[in-house]
């Protein structure tokens, strides 16, 4: 009996070393192997896999998911007609974003070809809205802002994210692909040390995720409400007391744009919940 | 300001003497009293103290609500359908404010 | 179960801030009377990623019948900054005794659910949840 379990507690030992991480998921994520061979990570796995069930079971259930109330917010504002033509998001949406609604979702930041440049989903509705509909911009972060990206992004949720990052969007995509490993702040870290190389690991009592954004505008617990994807981007920028950039940034879609090509192939979970 | 929006889940239909569940949610932000805004200043208490759920006129269930209560006031509980009827759901705001929603069901 | 002398002593769970407070509340909502256990089934995380809204439901086993109902639920944890977090009102038309929320917890601490029958006795129950507060990620 001694023997076996000396044994036993070699071989464990040795697997132990194999596999580096103790598993971070309870054995129900969703695994996704990279289609890129260029891609870092031999797994890629949601932000949702990283949350403990409290947490899950609420961006299950969508009536319990205060991130829908802000989706439902959208979906108002979708309908409404604003501006001197007019005319509703909802009647001018697809022709300025120049994809189908229910693929939007999945496919951006992406390079616009009216724009001249990758674009962020926030930029081509303000795109819309002033030159459609002659309305005034939506603010980055603003409630009606979040709402509509939430109810836009909603409709591709269950398809999975698919960003282009070859062509025109090569140089946004390799520009996003520096920041993600430059260094910063006082703390002179990058995006990669924590959610590349410690993933799974505990940051103080978060648990680190891979950092993908394919749920994003969510709600999160710490904001006690919804917010984008710049705004957690700056956020982590202040953790690491660097000057954050402004909303909008033209690095900060490159980033946006890199960080969704990381999780390519995960499901779009607009809106979803976190801690 | 964000709206304060009631929504309720009622199953339409249920068998007699069967025990459903009712869901309940409002959007509000259950300003405990405590926190400051940016500029320092405590931001004063404005709760959901209370919800009151009733049926055909009677009240059947009533929560009533701490600051300890997250914001946007989820609240889940069990009903025995007898027969068809309608639901009033109402919550109170500090200060006696009322936002209402209605739910048929009915019974076979 | 309440000690003589009005000091909590919460069977089995660490002590936690203000059990003093939990024990006053107690006190005022029974009149003193023994407290019994059994019955209530608490479902509550053992450890709460984020104290901002924290899954607390109960179950208890009741006829719910007229002449055998449970009256009111009160839920407290006594380690926030009072202890009160929120208490249900029922009735027979209900078919069973139930409910589930979320609430605040500002620290690891102890939840308190005392259940109030139509005959005037009480139950108790409690459990432990732990609170982490992660803080990074803007």
């Amino acid at each position: 009996m001694r023997l076996a379990v000396t044994i036993t507690m070699a071989l464990s030992l040795v697997a132990g070393a194999a596999f580096a991480k103790t598993p971070y998921h309870d054995g129900t994520a969703e695994v996704i192997k990279p289609t890129d061979k260029n891609h870092p990570l031999g797994e890629i796995v949601s932000g949702y896999d990283f949350r403990k069930a409290m947490i899950r079971d609420v961006q299950d259930d969508d009536f319990a998911n205060p991130a829908m109330l802000v989706a439902d917010h959208g979906e108002e504002l979708w309908d409404t007609v604003d501006g001197s033509a007019g005319k509703s998001l909802s009647q001018v949406f697809e022709g300025c974003a120049e994809v189908p609604l229910d693929v939007v979702g999945s496919v951006y930041p992406r390079y616009h070809n009216a724009a001249g440049k990758v674009i962020s989903l926030e930029q081509v509705i303000n795109m819309c809205r002033e030159t459609a509909m002659g309305a005034k911009p939506y603010k980055w972060e603003s409630r009606d802002m979040l709402g509509i990206t939430a109810y836009i992004r909603m409709q591709s949720r269950g398809s999975r994210v698919n960003v282009a990052v070859d062509g025109q969007a090569s140089a946004a995509f390799e520009r996003g692909k520096e920041l993600y490993y430059t260094r910063v702040g006082q703390l002179d870290m990058s995006c990669a040390h924590c959610h590349e190389d410690n993933y799974g690991n505990y940051i103080r009592a978060d648990m680190l995720s891979q950092g993908n954004i394919n749920g994003f505008p969510l709600y999160r617990l710490k904001w006690n409400g919804v917010g984008s994807t710049h705004r957690r981007f700056r956020g982590c920028m202040k953790n690491i007391r660097a000057t954050p950039l402004p909303y909008g940034h033209e690095d900060y879609v490159a980033l946006e744009l890199y960080v969704a090509w990381r999780g390519n192939g995960l499901k779009v979970e607009t809106p979803a919940y976190r801690n | 300001m964000a709206k304060i929006k009631p929504r309720v889940k009622v199953p339409k239909k249920a068998a007699a003497g069967e025990i459903v569940e009712i869901k309940a949610l409002i959007s509000h932000p259950m300003h405990t009293g405590r926190a400051k805004d940016k500029k320092g200043n405590k931001i004063p208490r404005k709760i959901i103290n209370k919800f009151v759920a009733s049926f055909d006129g009677q009240d059947v269930f009533t929560a009533n609500f701490e600051p300890a209560v997250s914001a946007n006031p989820y609240i889940a509980f069990p009903f025995k359908a007898n027969k068809s009827g309608a639901f009033t759901f109402t919550w109170v705001e500090d200060g006696g404010a009322e936002f209402t929603a209605s739910k048929k069901m009915t019974v076979a | 179960m309440l000690g003589a002398a009005g000091a909590v002593v919460l069977a089995g769970v660490p002590a936690y801030a203000d059990g003093a407070a939990v024990a006053a509340k107690i006190k005022g909502l029974t009149g003193g009377k023994s407290v019994g256990e059994g019955a209530i089934e608490l479902d509550l995380p053992e450890i709460a990623e984020n104290g901002n809204a924290v899954k607390v439901a109960f179950s208890i086993d009741s006829p719910m019948t007229a002449d055998n109902y449970v009256k009111a639920v009160h839920v407290m944890a006594d380690g926030n900054p009072t202890p009160e977090v929120a208490s249900f009102n029922f009735t027979p038309a209900m078919g069973a005794c139930s409910a589930s929320t979320r609430m605040r917890l500002a620290k690891t601490q102890n939840i308190i659910v005392l259940a109030e029958m139509n005959d005037g006795s009480f139950k108790q129950a409690q459990a432990t949840v732990k609170v982490t507060i992660g803080g990074c990620g803007g």
